[in-house]
């Protein structure tokens, strides 16, 4: 099923790109190899298709316009690919590999935080620029290194929005923020007690009451006991964050249960497929995001969030009936800011090259990219969205939103 | 912790709540272990693909709920597609390894396991999936106690799968066969009973089991092909618990083990749900180590 998929996809990226009108108008001097082990196969598989989807995308369509000008050269991008199984010890060894064996100067990173983990001390020991997109967790960000870029916002940013969202509609509705009762489910792992930490500070500087602090298991199917719990307490303010396996059982369980909770608020709702999977039992629910095609970013490559929606759509038959999901945007936004930061170095030296990476302040249909010190985007906000009527639209934060919240959820 | 007991004594109900809950859930422990406690009687084979066929069951209910055919009707065909993947395992893998010692078995089931798991992960992708039936549920006192419908036929499906199941072990001459290899399977081939034959019908047996499990799985939970290890290791517990060949106990057990699941991680937390079930473990064969010290001491005399 996968492989037929994915067979079609690249046909269609190549037909379409054959289509696509030549415009390079500097010598073709060659390629610039890059290099990523990216999740195939395993757990991580589908997020990783997703991944590479958006770097093939994003090289495809920067080489057709011309590829990446270095002085008065051009170059072609071109990626090297391994399967890393979505085992870190396997992600280590293939970027070893990748460096010492096929000589990839340059990364792009893989899937996930615990991934990128394991490859991030590879890079750095071979002082190899990468620039990833699925890596969020801020374990990653204060270990000093020097090659890491990251264009996504780390992970205690994703749903400390809703926390304040909660303040605002207590105090909105004259209740002090001190009454609103929250109560959280968080799996134990990186990414989600990063998330929780972010949501736990949030907590604090807002005043909110904790009257349900439940962590779940990796391999979770089972919620009931937490939802006993909410049962008991009556919540104002549900925090789910446990991958889509979380999102998923919350989902299924609160509408079993027949829990009303006034505001739930989660992460993974896109990967979880919530509205296909649950409808209408799903609505109401606050979604965070890295980006949607709603927001209005855009630059010359790839156009607005929507243009970029829209051919992928076009492009890629796997997504022309479901929604593109952020994991893809952000993966084409880091091969586009490898381009600018080349352009801008004028050199294939991967040290000034780095120096490049490390000024970038870029304008892209995935946001603002300007990375901090320790590497991470500190320019683009994390946005909430709310599912309303099985459509995922933007209510938080108030810049960006494009819909009233809805409040309390039916 | 306290906070939570505390709940429970203010209302009890909830108490009735989970402990319905962790029965109706129970009785699918009970019948995955009752082919585990099977497979592991009948021919000494400890499998631990036992959780990656009640997943791979799932993943059959849930392709024909894709194709529009109620999931009910997924246990029957779980059953048969899953009896006959049972009978080739067992003729290209089991078969030779029957004969050998324990750890040739655990190997070559773990590698049974592996392979089921990247299969599926190949086929259906990694993606959770559900078979939700979207059938509302039945509230009790107001909402105290909540019992999902899907839940409700799930055990009945369960338990009657099971009688089924021990009356043909009962009645039918290949039950008989299969009891008897159980005992002794040397005197069982000297009296003519064909060990090979009744092998291969106790693993695809076990293997139909579980698919059938597998299908009532996939309507009460969200699976994905990875999940099928923590069925493992609760149907392992059971049976360690129960004994083998102690059908009632293996039932009991199972029934308890839902009970346990569901208090103990709403008292203690849900991240220690899986830690209490191998804590079970601990403690079962800690108790059966000094019953049996006991008994030595009582021979001694």
């Amino acid at each position: 099923m996968f492989h037929y998929r994915k067979v079609i996809a690249a046909a269609t990226l190549t037909t379409a790109l054959v289509a696509t009108p030549f415009t390079a108008y500097a010598a073709d001097a060659g390629t610039i190899l890059l290099g990523s082990a990216i999740s195939l196969t395993g757990k991580y598989a589908t997020a990783g298709h997703h991944a590479k989807t958006g770097y093939d995308f994003a090289i495809a369509k920067i080489n057709a316009a011309g590829g990446v000008k270095i002085g008065d050269k051009s170059y072609k991008f071109e990626v090297k690919y391994y399967d890393d199984e979505s085992t870190p010890a396997r992600g280590g060894q293939l970027a070893e590999r990748l460096i010492n064996q096929d000589g990839v100067q340059y990364m792009l990173g893989p899937y996930s935080s615990g991934l990128t983990k394991a490859i991030a001390p590879v890079t750095e020991k071979y002082q190899i620029p990468m620039v990833e997109a699925e890596g969020a967790s801020r374990s990653l960000f204060n270990k000093g290194y020097k090659y890491l870029f990251a264009v996504l916002s780390t992970s205690e940013q994703y749903l400390a929005s809703a926390v304040a969202l909660a303040a605002r509609v207590a105090k909105e509705n004259g209740k002090a923020p001190g009454d609103v009762k929250v109560a959280l489910a968080f799996e134990n792992d990186p990414f989600s007690l990063d998330v929780r930490a972010g949501v736990m500070d949030d907590i604090k500087k807002h005043g909110l009451t904790v009257v349900i602090d439940d962590k779940l298991p990796r391999n979770l199917t089972d919620m009931t006991p937490t939802m006993t719990k909410i049962k008991a307490k009556k919540p104002d303010l549900l925090v789910v964050s446990g991958h889509s396996k979380g999102a998923g059982t919350a989902t299924r369980q609160i509408a079993e249960m027949k829990l009303s909770i006034p505001m739930v608020a989660m992460t993974h709702c896109e990967s979880a497929d919530l509205v296909g999977k649950y409808g209408a039992t799903a609505d109401g629910y606050l979604c965070a995001t890295q980006w949607a095609e709603t927001l209005t970013y855009k630059d010359p490559m790839f156009g607005t969030a929507a243009e970029f929606n829209a051919e992928i759509k076009k492009t890629v038959p796997a997504y022309a009936t479901k929604s593109v999901p952020y994991q893809l945007a952000q993966a084409s936004a880091a091969v586009y800011v490898f381009k600018d930061a080349f352009e801008r170095a004028g050199s294939l030296d991967k040290e000034k090259l780095r120096d490049a990476l490390a000024a970038t302040d870029l304008a892209t249909f995935y946001g603002q990219v300007k990375f901090s010190e320790a590497g991470n985007n500190i320019a683009k906000p994390m946005v909430l969205r709310q599912i309303q009527d099985g459509k995922y639209n933007v209510v938080a934060p108030v810049d960006y939103a494009s819909h009233e919240l809805q409040w309390p959820r039916k | 912790m306290l906070d939570n007991i505390q709940i429970l004594i203010e209302a009890p109900l909830f108490t009735v709540d989970m402990i319905v809950n962790g029965l109706l859930i129970g009785a699918v422990f009970a019948l995955i272990a009752y082919g585990l406690a099977l497979v592991w009687g009948v021919m000494n084979v400890k499998n631990l693909a036992q959780g990656d066929f009640v997943i791979l069951g799932a993943y059959v209910a849930w392709t024909l709920f894709n194709w529009g055919i109620h999931p009910f009707f997924g246990i029957p065909v779980a059953f048969g597609v899953l009896w006959i993947l049972g009978w080739c395992i067992y003729k290209l893998v089991i078969y030779r390894v029957i004969e050998h010692d324990l750890f040739t078995s655990l190997l070559a089931t773990f590698g049974v396991a592996i392979v089921l798991q990247q299969s599926m992960n190949l086929i259906f992708g990694s993606d959770e999936q559900t078979v939700s039936l979207g059938m509302e549920s039945i509230s009790l006192f107001d909402n105290a106690v909540t019992i999902q419908p899907t839940r409700l036929v799930a055990f009945f499906c369960a338990i009657a799968l099971a009688i089924a199941v021990i009356m043909f072990m009962k009645r039918s001459r290949m039950g008989q066969a299969i009891r008897a290899t159980s005992q002794n399977a040397r005197a069982a081939r000297v009296m003519g009973i064909d060990t090979e034959k009744v092998y291969a019908f106790t693993y695809s047996l076990n293997a139909a089991i579980c698919g059938a499990a597998g299908a009532l799985v996939a309507v009460i939970w969200e699976f994905q092909p990875f999940i099928g290890l923590i069925f493992s290791i609760r149907s392992f517990v059971i049976v360690t618990a129960a004994g083998l060949g102690n059908l009632p106990g293996v039932i009991a057990a199972g029934l308890g083990m839902g009970v346990l699941e569901q208090t103990g991680a709403f008292i203690i937390g849900t991240q220690f749900q899986q830690a209490i079930v191998v804590g079970m473990l601990v403690i079962v064969l800690l108790i059966k180590l000094l019953i049996a010290s006991r008994k030595r001491q009582v021979i001694d005399i």
